[in-house]
């Protein structure tokens, strides 16, 4: 048990020291990165990542996935802007946007939970079947009068320096999941159900009922993040936010949880996310190209899984020649 | 210890559903709150001589696509004459809001030219607006962005032109008098409705009193369908003279299928279509003339009114002149809009010219 925390502490502070490594040589090397207008619009750029990360890394910690969320995001940006259209108030919409996220991960929590199918087929086909609702919200229409004081806010800055307002959203929030993840029983038990699900169940934790929550919370993340989404870009569109569930998926498995459940830290998972956004804002900057861009996250990816894998082989490996080696020196 | 973890998970939930809640009193559509953007104050000073090694980006809907390659290839040409710096940047997916980073990225490297080609004439706006009072000229191209966003946007053609130029072939091949058909896109396709409907009113001319417009057919943007209603509309109208389709699929298909039928040299095909994809049908008599602008120019008359901006000798206001190169002189037009011009005609003559 200690040695798996010291294994998972380690491949966190290589993720945390490679973030930071890469910040600081993005500061000095390339030109425009280290300036306050960067840091606003680096910030803009990984706050939905962000966001939805943090109840995507509490769901993989238990072994599950929920593949669903750029999707709701997607289908609560366009229900955003049909009832924008039918003239609702903005502050009713947006509650309620993030209350039909929360219905929407329910959706994923009762198959996955209650009729026990496999939450990465559910949430494929939740991908599919919101993105589907989404279009038929509001077709290829664009909904955009969205009002300046909202929109404005999103954009904005505090006293308009370079820390963008809606930070203060992500910090409150990552807070938040972060003490509930390390600090209480509930996190302790969801790292409990991702290591033995069974053991988790005798030893008193309503499986079944948490995982459930933990599905409806990542739904209301991610309506939460549609309507963030929607006020940035001024811009509520039923293709919004395509393909973001695998940028998530890959900041979490960069951060170090494990794909297989059990472990994983928020910190390294928003470490994770701050390396990939930097990585793309700076090799931008440095005009390289999409293409490029997108191999450099896909090597990135597969390192983030195959290296801690390849690190407790070899530890395994030189465990089992200590144990071998220790009897031969006694006899 | 059950309670405990479920009782959170539902403090999370109603926290998170609280947070979105902001103050009463209430903002709806109707409410006339939206931003103005900054009006632009600037002066033309039209004798300004075009200022030397301008950074001028392009900024297309998506890398990689045959189409925008070819528009931003011709912003190259006029880029290299200018004697500035050229850069070509954008996603690889042509998602509403995928444009964005990258023209924060350009306000960082302090461009003076942005040329974009709007997946979004909304999600955009406010990185453009940006960029604008960062001192930045934005040119749209091919698709606007919102009118308070940019300085000019290049039209490949007006409507009219194009219905037009449709209208005027159609005659042409028919030899002034006879029936004809259209083969469209999708019934709801909103620019092919456009252009027909000028080919119709443009029909009612006196000129054009003895073309009979016989039916219209969709053939969805799909080869196979378009071919199929080739077929069926020749067979209905055995009297057929020409078949104008006013999209490259539909033109295609239908050249595909007069050529290798009885119809050869008997019924024209005329529309708008690619040189690349219509030329053995062209060399082989089957079509003898077609239209398109051509994207290379929509690119040189974005850099050259990029350059005329930057270089203060345009403000993007109506009236205002300014000369782009081989193109020569343009007037802008109302909202800020410059027209390529007529789009151009292929025929045997002139289409190994052009390689798009």
């Amino acid at each position: 048990m200690s040695e798996l925390r010291g294994r998972l502490a380690s491949w966190d502070s290589v993720i945390i020291a490679v973030t930071a490594v890469v910040v600081v040589a993005a500061s000095i090397g390339v030109e425009n990165f280290g300036n306050s207008t960067n840091f606003t619009f680096l910030i803009l750029d990984l706050l939905p990542i962000a966001l939805i990360a943090l109840p995507m890394t509490l769901i993989v910690i238990t072994g599950e996935i929920d593949l669903s969320v750029a999707s709701t995001l997607g289908l609560t940006s366009a229900i955003m802007g049909d009832l924008w259209n039918r003239g609702l108030t903005i502050e009713t919409i947006i509650p309620l946007c993030v209350l039909i996220g929360a219905l929407l991960g329910a959706v994923n929590g009762v198959l996955i939970n209650r009729l026990g199918l496999p939450s990465l087929a559910v949430t494929i086909g939740t991908l599919a079947l919101y993105r589907g609702l989404a279009l038929v919200v509001l077709g290829d229409a664009a909904v955009a009068d969205f009002p300046w004081t909202f929109t404005g806010w999103v954009t904005g800055t505090i006293g308009g320096g370079p820390i963008p307002n809606v930070l203060i959203v992500l910090v409150v929030l990552a807070v938040l999941f972060g003490l509930v993840l390390h600090a209480t029983p509930v996190g302790r038990s969801l790292f409990a159900i991702g290591a033995n699900d069974r053991a988790a169940r005798f030893s008193g934790i309503n499986v079944t009922r948490t995982k459930f929550w933990l599905y409806v919370v990542s739904g209301a993340i991610a309506g939460l993040a549609g309507v963030l989404w929607t006020l940035r870009y001024s811009s509520a569109r039923a293709d919004n936010g395509a393909g973001l569930e695998l940028a998530v998926v890959a900041a979490v498995l960069l951060g170090g949880v494990s794909i297989f459940g059990g472990r994983g830290s928020l910190w390294g998972v928003l470490s994770g996310v701050l390396l990939l956004a930097t990585l793309q804002n700076a090799l931008r900057l440095r005009d390289v190209s999409g293409q490029a861009l997108n191999i450099v996250t896909g090597v990135l990816l597969i390192a983030s899984v195959l290296l801690p894998n390849v690190i407790a082989g070899v530890r395994d490996s030189l465990r089992r020649r200590r144990l071998r080696a220790v009897p031969a020196k006694s006899s | 210890m059950r309670t405990h973890t479920t009782r959170a998970l539902a403090v999370a939930t109603a926290s998170l559903l609280t947070l979105g809640i902001a103050a009463c009193g209430g903002t709806s559509k109707g409410d006339n709150s939206g931003a103005a953007g900054p009006a632009s104050t600037a002066t033309a000073d039209p004798n300004a001589a075009l200022k030397e090694g301008l950074k001028i980006a392009f900024l297309p809907k998506q890398l990689n696509n045959p189409y925008s390659d070819v528009l931003a290839g011709g912003g190259e040409v006029a880029v290299g004459e200018l004697k500035g710096e050229y850069k070509l940047v954008g996603p690889n997916d042509a998602a509403a809001s995928s444009q964005v980073s990258y023209i924060n990225t350009l306000i960082q490297q302090q461009q003076d030219v942005i040329g974009i080609a709007a997946n979004d004439p909304n999600a955009v706006c406010p990185s453009l607006q940006q960029a604008r009072q960062a001192g930045i000229k934005i040119v749209s191209f091919d698709s606007d962005a919102s009118r308070d966003c940019r300085d000019v946007f290049i039209n490949q053609a007006t409507t009219q032109g194009i219905g037009e130029s449709l209208a005027t072939m159609a005659n042409e091949l028919a030899g002034g008098e006879g029936e004809i058909a259209i083969l469209s896109a999708t019934p709801n396709a909103t620019n092919q409705n456009a252009w027909i409907k000028v080919v119709e009113e443009e029909l009612k001319k006196p000129e054009y009193s003895k073309l009979k417009l016989v039916k219209t057919v969709y053939g969805n943007d799909e080869d196979q369908k378009s071919f199929q209603e080739a077929q069926g509309l020749l067979r209905s109208y055995p009297n057929l003279k020409v078949i104008v389709s006013p999209t490259t699929v539909g033109i295609a298909a239908a050249a595909r299928y007069v050529s290798s039928s009885s119809y050869k040299g008997k019924v024209a095909i005329t529309g708008l279509g690619l040189p690349n994809q219509m030329r053995e049908y062209v060399k082989d008599g089957t079509v003898s003339k077609f239209a398109l602008w051509v994207p290379s120019d929509i690119g040189y008359l974005a850099a050259y009114a990029g350059a005329a901006l930057a270089s203060g000798r345009i403000t993007g206001a109506e009236g205002e002149t300014f000369t782009a190169g081989k193109l020569g002189e343009y007037t802008i037009a109302a909202n800020g809009e410059i027209v390529l011009g007529p789009p151009t005609e292929f025929t045997a003559q002139n289409i190994d010219q052009f390689d798009f």
